[in-house]
């Protein structure tokens, strides 16, 4: 396929339905390389059936979802998406509980994913050296060798990150990272997600309006599966027709 | 540590455990047949053949234990797999009669004879040969698994699901084998052998090679388990078994994965329905009895899921328990009894035996360095050797 566009990521016309409802109803927008983005939207808005869309958990009954100018989404499953080089943090935090740190992030450590290379591999000391780094970008070398599902909420939530990372994605897609964070891991996860945003391009997904405001990013409004507004955040929620669905009509 | 890729994967238990079947092969064939039969350390040559049993269900075992401990995959099945494999070595030994058979027909087994069939059916081709069987043996379980798995897997199959449709294939497997015009015996099955390699299948010094042989292949089971679970493989099994899209968004391909551990698996349990078989002297459409399977579940149950030497000692346990009960006046309520371990396993002893056990260990260990750390000088507890 040719280059349709500059985007990475390029949605158009997508719509979803299950049975009857339309979870997403013609949503277009585009995110260009580098940037970050922050999707908000009240509950039932589409924020999460539209990563099913980009990550191929859901196909869409019609629309494009193009990435990187030439790989149509809408017809590749989850792993071949992933190999792409599109990583996606879940809602619920979602680590292997019982694995520990450092083999969850040995995992998703950006490799050969074939059944035989994966049978025969041993860890070059590249790898390790790579693996050490994102420990210390997500502040877990001290609990490296516990079991993930030992870990604290906040802690799950950044072996999360730091998987995505090892993942080395262009694109990541990042689901509520600070639901059931206090401020204070709030804070600092907001801090690491803008040193990730320097190399890769992040897609955040969030109702915590005080740490989109931290993010300090264009901001996209979702509601009833399509764009409502988007903008500053400071544009979007002086948007009347944001502040109606927010605090209901 | 001695990090030759041959012994890496083996850890202390795995160490106890191929040390003791190793001293199994040796002592039992040596109480068999070098003290003599009116010594009382005498070992009954009924028994060695009983014990080479107990070995080749433990090698099923372990071929469970491999994608439901490691995987999440329950097979209700694999008794399917273990029948395959005994058929394929049965139909070996039944072209080995010859003309020593009751209507000494040089090819056509007797109940071929029997069925007044002239021909030798296309399936049975071969089997002359003792490396056409043997690789049968392993061929058939694994192109079987290999084509259930690629639909299965490939259609997302999972859980429960997956283990009705696991019982099913066995027991559609059953009905078919139990017809005679199927080609393979009918309900009699395939028994009456005469001979394996030449050398006469009844002989002690034959069934104390078989017993051998047995432990040489759980041993060598053993150890490629241990190979692919302690892998960067085993990993990705282990994180499919906990959390199976992650994996996938991981960019691990879960289908690929689930079938080559599923494929080695059945290859597996053929090899020990295979060793089975001489050792039992018959092989017949009962072996692939749904009952059969979930039994060899329950035995990797009792024994400790996503542990292999667990799986081993669980099957030795649980048929030593069901040999020793259904012998006496306990007989009509050893199923009451299987049934009431399972559940007694389930709720009281979830890890199983072998779980159970490394639990406490790494309890006793979290315990000792939790002192450590807390800087208080903590007496060294006795039972650990000093420095």
């Amino acid at each position: 396929m040719a280059s349709l566009t500059n985007a990475l990521l390029y949605l158009d016309g997508v719509t979803v339905s299950f049975d009857g409802f339309r979870a997403l109803n013609k949503l277009s927008f585009t995110i260009e390389p580098g940037e970050m983005r922050a999707i908000i939207g009240p509950n039932g808005a589409g924020k999460t059936t539209m990563m099913d869309v980009v990550t191929g958990k859901t196909r869409p009954d019609t629309g494009e979802v193009v990435f990187g100018g030439s790989h149509d989404l809408t017809t590749l499953d989850e792993a071949e998406i992933a190999l792409l080089g599109i990583g996606r943090k879940f809602q619920k935090p979602t680590v292997f509980d019982s694995h520990t740190v450092f083999d969850n992030l040995e995992l998703a450590l950006k490799a050969d994913r074939r059944v035989r290379t994966t049978l025969w591999w041993r860890e070059t000391p590249d790898e390790h050296r790579r693996i050490d780094e994102i420990l210390q970008t997500i502040r877990l070398t001290a609990v490296q060798d516990r079991l993930a599902g030992s870990l604290s909420h906040g802690q799950k939530q950044w072996l999360e990150i730091g998987m995505l990372l090892a993942q080395d994605p262009k694109l990541l897609l990042v689901d509520e990272p600070v639901a059931g964070m206090t401020d204070v891991e709030t804070q600092q996860t907001a801090e690491l997600l803008k040193e990730i945003n320097r190399e890769h391009t992040v897609v955040v997904v969030e109702h915590d309006m005080t740490f989109v405001r931290e993010l300090g990013v264009k901001v996209t409004c979702l509601h009833e599966g399509s764009v409502l507004a988007e903008g500053t955040i400071d544009q979007v929620s002086e948007n009347e027709r944001v502040v109606e669905v927010y605090l209901g009509r | 540590m001695n990090d030759h890729f041959l012994i890496r994967s083996i850890d202390r238990t795995g160490a106890i455990f191929l040390i003791a079947v190793a001293a199994i092969a040796i002592l039992v064939p040596f109480f068999n047949l070098a003290i003599p039969e009116s010594s009382a350390f005498h070992m009954p040559t009924y028994l060695v053949a009983l014990f080479g049993k107990y070995l080749c269900y433990a090698i099923l075992a372990l071929s469970i234990d491999l994608i439901w401990g490691y995987c999440g995959i329950l097979s209700l099945g694999h008794g399917a797999f273990f029948a395959l494999g005994g058929y394929a070595m049965g139909m070996y030994m039944m072209r080995q009669i010859g003309t020593r058979g009751v209507y000494a027909d040089p090819i056509l087994p007797d109940f071929m004879v029997f069925l007044n069939w002239k021909e030798l059916p296309i399936a049975w081709y071969g089997f002359q040969h003792f490396a056409y069987a043997a690789l049968m043996v392993v061929a058939v379980p694994g192109a079987l698994a290999f084509v259930f798995g690629w639909f299965a897997f490939r259609s997302r199959v999972t859980g429960v699901y997956l283990s009705i449709i696991t019982q099913a294939l066995t027991y559609a497997l059953m009905l078919g084998f139990f017809r005679n015009n199927f080609g393979f015996g009918g309900n009699n099955g395939l028994t009456d052998f005469k001979d394996i390699l030449g050398i006469n299948v009844q002989a002690e010094t034959t069934r104390n090679a078989l017993f051998a042989i047995s432990c040489v292949a759980l041993m060598l089971g053993f150890w490629v388990c241990r190979t692919v679970v302690t892998s960067k493989l085993g990993k990705v099994l282990i994180a499919i078994r906990d959390a199976e899209s992650r994996t996938r968004f991981l960019g691990y391909r879960v289908e690929s994965y689930k079938l080559f551990v599923f494929t080695l698996s059945a290859c597996m349990a053929g090899i020990a329905g295979a060793l089975y078989v001489p050792q039992v002297g018959i092989i017949n459409p009962s072996e692939f009895a749904p009952g059969n399977s979930i039994e060899a579940v329950i035995w990797v149950a009792v024994g400790g899921r996503g542990t292999l030497a667990g799986a081993a000692l669980g099957a030795l346990v649980v048929n030593y328990a069901k040999t020793y009960f259904t012998s006496g006046i306990l007989a009509p309520y050893w199923l009451f009894m299987l049934g009431s371990l399972f559940i007694g396993v389930t709720l009281l002893l979830p890890r199983g035996i072998v779980g159970t056990m490394h639990h406490w260990t790494a309890l006793r260990r979290a315990r000792i360095s939790a002192a450590a750390e807390d800087g208080v000088a903590a007496p060294a507890p006795k039972h650990m050797p000093a420095e």
